[in-house]
């Protein structure tokens, strides 16, 4: 095949989804960080001319609890869902080939389930007349008047439940290629089973602990159907805001403005891992 | 070799922790308790209360077309996407492959909420059209890996012995990789499908009137209390929709 037919060939393949990718997604988000820099129209849309008063508006002390409380309950719910899932994937690659597809199943059928069933099904089990309350109480483990529904705990449980299964699935997919050979030669050269998880298992990894980090801590920083279903009026994240903005307020500029904001906060924790992949490629090809 | 306990202990809690909830809604599907938080006897009631509710075999339909049209674009886009990632290396496919990843990790509302500035912005009315875009968007980059993955499996060699054989070019992508690759786009399709028929954050903000979607109907139906039980039947049905995909999936996924 000459170089000429080759290229042309490239293209023609690649043409289809690279423009369709380039029409549906990188214009949309261009335009979002341009409509944050033009007026209103009081019919929902966007006006004509350019203004930096979306910009002053987004700029309200006001919003700095609920960036705030964005970037904690993501946090957290990034550490536990890696917490659970490092030694959950470990357990998954050293079963036999049966046991390993059933686990994957158990871990992907709730990953495809509808999401708002998943919420919703939290919300019935969480419900003050539901069945966990009930045996709560009977155990007497919680006071009668307890309410477990509207609450930022109950926002970070439903967030940990509903990440979860992307934290397990990156990890499997490195756990299932790691050597374990490799944990043995630790235990015969005297490390104990801890020793040889967190030095030997954990940086053998380290690729799909960093995918899944960075897949639960960008996923969790966008939600905001859990807050509104199962959280109560001061548990807002800033994703409640940009959905208030534009259904509620149909003030299509402002929620650019936010949700610019978000992309860029999405941007940076992709871009700090798309270089360490780089650099880490780089280092094991020298 | 001597193992230590604890991984087994956190795997038992994790798949009771994700499984509980969902079991809990099941068995209440079939609870006359209205609340569910006791066993008040079997009944089908919440089943023939769903079979009855016009609206949402409506919705059904709604999403039904959505998401067999939309599936087979994404793997049609999706395949040719995968094939042309994994046979080229050049600045192009680098920013091919960029493209493709990004939108996996782009939280649902700020890509339901860029479409919906494009579509406001170039003035096209909301409805089954720009919902269609939205999940074809969404579900490419999906299919893609899966495809992808698939051709990584597969043995180049076999195309050169079918060239050796005598087969011209389309011949042997026709009659040798087609075939091949096809469980893999297969379960590229399949996990589209049920991406498109679970979204509900994206198609929120890109739906029109007239076209709501099940997910859109599950949430206004969230709403009245009375609906509720009603939901724990058409949620179970959901589920075990979704079991039957994913095992379907896995089927087509294994190595052979």
């Amino acid at each position: 095949m000459n170089a000429e037919s080759g290229r042309s060939k490239q293209w023609l393949l690649t043409l289809p989804s690279l423009a369709w990718l380039g029409v549906f997604f990188v214009i949309p988000c261009i335009l979002v960080i341009v409509t944050a820099f033009r007026p209103a129209d009081l019919q929902g849309g966007v006006g004509s001319g350019w203004t930096l008063e979306t910009i002053h508006a987004v700029n309200n002390p006001a919003y700095l609890p609920i960036i705030w409380r964005t970037l904690w309950l993501s946090s957290i719910t990034t550490i536990v869902c890696v917490a659970l899932a490092l030694p959950m994937t470990f357990q998954m690659a050293r079963v036999g080939p049966r046991m390993r597809q059933v686990l994957l199943l158990f871990v992907v059928i709730p990953f495809l389930s509808n999401f708002l069933i998943r919420i919703f099904a939290w919300k019935s089990l969480l419900h003050p007349e539901g069945p966990l309350t009930r045996l709560l109480h009977w155990l007497h483990l919680i006071p009668e008047d307890a309410l477990l529904l509207n609450n930022v705990g109950t926002v970070l449980l439903v967030l940990i439940y509903t990440q979860l299964p992307f934290a397990i699935l990156p990890l499997y997919a490195a756990a299932e290629k790691f050597d374990f050979g490799l944990l043995d030669a630790a235990r015969d050269l005297g490390a104990g089973p801890w020793r040889s998880f967190a030095k030997v298992f954990v940086p053998g990894v380290r690729r799909g602990l960093i995918s899944a980090a960075l897949m639960v801590f960008v996923c969790s920083l966008g939600q905001y159907m859990i807050p509104q279903m199962v959280g109560g009026a001061s548990d807002e994240m800033l994703g409640s805001k940009i959905a208030q903005r534009v259904f509620a307020d149909r003030n299509l500029p402002h929620a650019s403005a936010l949700a610019a904001g978000l992309m860029l906060a999405v941007l940076v924790p992709m871009l700090i891992v798309a270089v360490w992949h780089r650099f880490s490629r780089k280092e094991g090809a020298a | 070799m001597k193992r230590s306990w604890l991984p087994s202990l956190i795997t038992l809690v994790v798949v009771v922790f994700l499984f509980a909830p969902l079991v809990v809604l099941v068995m209440n599907s079939f609870n006359a308790s209205r609340f569910g938080g006791e066993w008040d006897g079997f009944t089908w009631n919440w089943y023939e209360k769903l079979w009855a509710a016009d609206e949402v075999w409506e919705s059904l339909a709604v999403t039904l077309k959505i998401a067999v049209s939309a599936s087979l674009a994404s793997m049609i886009l999706g395949t040719l996407a995968a094939y042309a990632l994994h046979c080229f290396r050049s600045w192009l496919q680098d920013v091919h492959q960029m493209l493709i990843t990004v939108p996996l990790v782009m939280p649902d509302i700020l890509m339901g909420m860029s479409l919906l500035a494009l579509f406001v912005i170039s003035g096209v009315e909301t409805g089954l059209l720009t919902i269609w875009i939205a999940h074809v968007t969404f579900c490419l980059s999906f299919v893609t890996m899966v495809v992808l993955g698939r051709l990584q499996d597969f043995d180049f060699t076999l195309i050169d012995a079918a060239r050796d054989l005598g087969a011209t070019r389309t011949q042997s992508v026709r009659k040798v990789l087609l075939p091949l690759l096809l469980p893999g786009v297969l379960a590229g399709g399949l996990l589209a499908f049920t991406l498109s028929i679970d979204d509900y954050v994206i198609t929120f903000f890109v739906s029109g009137p007239g076209t709501t979607t099940l997910p859109l109907r599950v949430a206004s139906m969230m709403k009245t209390s009375r609906s509720l039980p009603v939901i724990n039947a058409l949620s179970t049905l959901l589920i075990g929709s979704t079991f039957l995909i994913a095992a379907l999936s896995f089927r087509l996924q294994r190595r052979t």
